[in-house]
């Protein structure tokens, strides 16, 4: 299957979760600097519940595509599953081949509400190296 | 679910490409070059301003060196060492000829261009820009031109000053006058031709007002000298660097270029072996030019490759490459143009534009455009091309890069084109 199935196109014509809260718990914005993908996660989280997800961006259909899909996946989603999430999950969501080339791309979404979870608890950002599990 | 070729149908990078263009036979250029015409792998390289396919007379030359000649350089006093130093330094020879430079010893050997410019920034720029002096960029200027002098910015107090231009990406004279009335500028450093919209600033005069301003010129001719002929002496630069690979020559050598007499005044740049004179337990003293510069064995291999390349293209007189280039980047221009929502960036002069050009299209990242267009065997560049200044004064954050060699066929173009506008509808949002 390549790598622009018509899910992930789908998906990133008529992206889910596409906007703005209006009280966000937490607000965190990532950028693939060299390819310009940029992605702000909005999360409003009640006790360890993620209840609504909201995100802006732009960018290329894979990273826009993934935060689509990962945004549906993440309401009622218990904060702690939500920071387990691994690359591996992102790859099986997407259900394309993710080469090297794209691999941040892909996982553009995934660093974003990584960073955003570490600051609603109040921690530091983690690396590309650490999102990725290398 | 079916694949996406299928999906876009008939325009795959496989079908085309051979034909003939002004008085330049492409067929027998193509011919020359091994991956052009190997089975397996039919592609429209359309990314030669990254790098440039090889013909087969420089891998022969190199490999001929590797079998037959090796042995280090400057060293052994055994007849193949001997051989081994004749060939690099008539490999030294043909660049400066080439360049048309005075003398062998003003042609530096390095990894690359980048690391020919280091070359000059770590060594001149070290010893000779001072607090308040300036060195002029343009937005025009890849990373490699601007990146070793905001480095040397860090650790002193000088300044980098950039010469205006507008969405045309004109580089003129007034404006590069300007820039030098308002600072005091040491260093001026142009490319001869950008590598991402392919313009020409106007070298020659640039270099006489640089020059009547009390500041010297460092050419970048990584792209120019591929496509254009280069000669240092009637240009009047200082310096001038480029790299063999994207000159179809190979990978891990470039070319300093420096007028004698700044590079004797000049301290070694990287240090070691080959570049000293004499090291004892008190210090060290450096060697005569070249070798002052090329510390550590040189790139031996890479230099006969790069020799190779350049007897290779100089069977073929510049008029007709630059006829043959010229209907390229017109018949591209052309179609680009007449493609909604794609807005080709720098110049609307295709008459301004040389070697390379690139786009956007509105609601498209250049990712997935050339992804798309990648699998089917058409090979151009997206993103930024180490160009980000430039993207910055263009307001985009990333384009997509067509670039041309000689190699390149206007069937090529063709097929290209409905292959674009089918990338661009199927990612466009309906």
């Amino acid at each position: 299957m390549d790598l622009y199935a018509e899910h992930i196109l789908d998906h990133y014509h008529h992206p889910l979760g596409k906007g703005k809260l209006a009280t966000p718990t937490v607000v965190h914005e990532e950028r693939n600097e060299s390819c310009g993908d940029d992605l702000a996660i909005e999360l409003t989280v009640e006790g360890d519940i993620i209840m609504a997800v909201r995100w802006q961006g732009e960018g290329c259909a894979v990273s826009q595509a993934a935060m689509s899909m990962l945004s549906e996946k993440l309401e009622h989603m218990r904060t702690e599953d939500a920071a387990a999430l691994k690359p591996n999950d992102i790859r099986e969501m997407l259900r394309v081949p993710i080469g090297p080339r794209r691999t941040k791309c892909a996982l553009l979404s995934l660093h974003a509400l990584k960073n955003a979870l570490l600051k609603l608890h109040h921690k530091p950002s983690q690396s590309w190296a650490e999102t990725l599990g290398e | 679910m079916r694949s996406l070729a299928d999906r876009r149908g008939e325009h795959t990078a496989e079908t085309c490409y051979s034909g003939t263009s002004m008085s330049m036979d492409t067929e027998v250029i193509r011919r020359q070059f091994p991956f052009l015409t190997a089975r397996g792998s039919p592609c429209a390289y359309l990314d030669s301003a990254a790098t440039a396919q090889k013909p087969q007379s420089v891998i022969d030359a190199m490999r001929q060196q590797e079998e037959m000649h090796t042995a280090n350089v400057h060293r052994g006093m055994y007849p193949l060492a001997e051989e081994a130093t004749a060939i690099y330094e008539a490999a030294r020879q043909s660049v400066q000829s080439f360049l048309g430079a005075q003398a062998p010893q003003e042609i530096i050997f390095t990894k690359n261009c980048t690391e020919a410019v280091n070359l000059v920034a770590k060594s001149w720029g070290k010893a000779n820009l001072r607090k308040g002096d300036a060195v002029v960029l343009s937005p025009l200027e890849h990373h490699s031109a601007i990146v070793p002098w905001m480095q040397l910015a860090e650790h002193s107090e000088i300044t980098l000053a950039w010469v205006n231009m507008d969405a045309s990406c004109a580089y003129t004279v007034e404006s590069l006058r300007t820039t030098l009335d308002t600072v005091q500028a040491k260093l001026v450093c142009i490319t001869g031709q950008s590598n991402v919209v392919g313009v020409r600033p106007p070298l020659k005069e640039s270099i006489e007002v640089a020059h009547n301003a009390g500041a010297l010129v460092l050419v970048d001719a990584a792209q120019l000298c591929v496509h254009h002929p280069v000669n240092v002496r009637e240009l009047g630069c200082d310096f001038l660097a480029f790299s063999g690979h994207k000159l179809y020559g190979p990978t891990g050598i470039g070319v300093l270029y420096g007028r004698r007499e700044l590079l004797e005044g000049m301290s070694p740049f990287l240090t070691g072996g080959s570049m000293i004179r004499e090291v004892t337990r008190k210090g060290f003293s450096s060697a005569e030019l070249p070798q002052k510069f090329e510390a550590g064995t040189p790139p031996i291999t890479q230099a006969v490759g790069l020799a190779a390349a350049i007897k290779w293209l100089g069977q073929y007189p510049w008029g007709e490459i630059e006829a043959h280039e010229r209907t390229l980047i017109e018949t591209t221009f052309a179609g680009l143009q007449s493609i909604p929502r794609l807005r080709i960036l720098g110049s609307d002069d295709p008459g301004a534009i040389s070697g390379c050009m690139s786009f956007v299209v509105e609601g498209v990242h250049p990712h997935d455009l050339t992804a798309i267009l990648g699998d089917q065997g058409f090979c151009l560049r997206g993103g930024h091309h180490c160009a980000q200044p430039l993207h910055e004064h263009l307001g985009v954050p990333a384009s997509t890069r067509i670039s041309f060699g000689m190699y390149n066929t206007i069937a090529e173009v063709q097929a290209f084109l409905p292959a674009l506008e089918k990338a661009i509808h199927l990612l466009s949002k309906s």
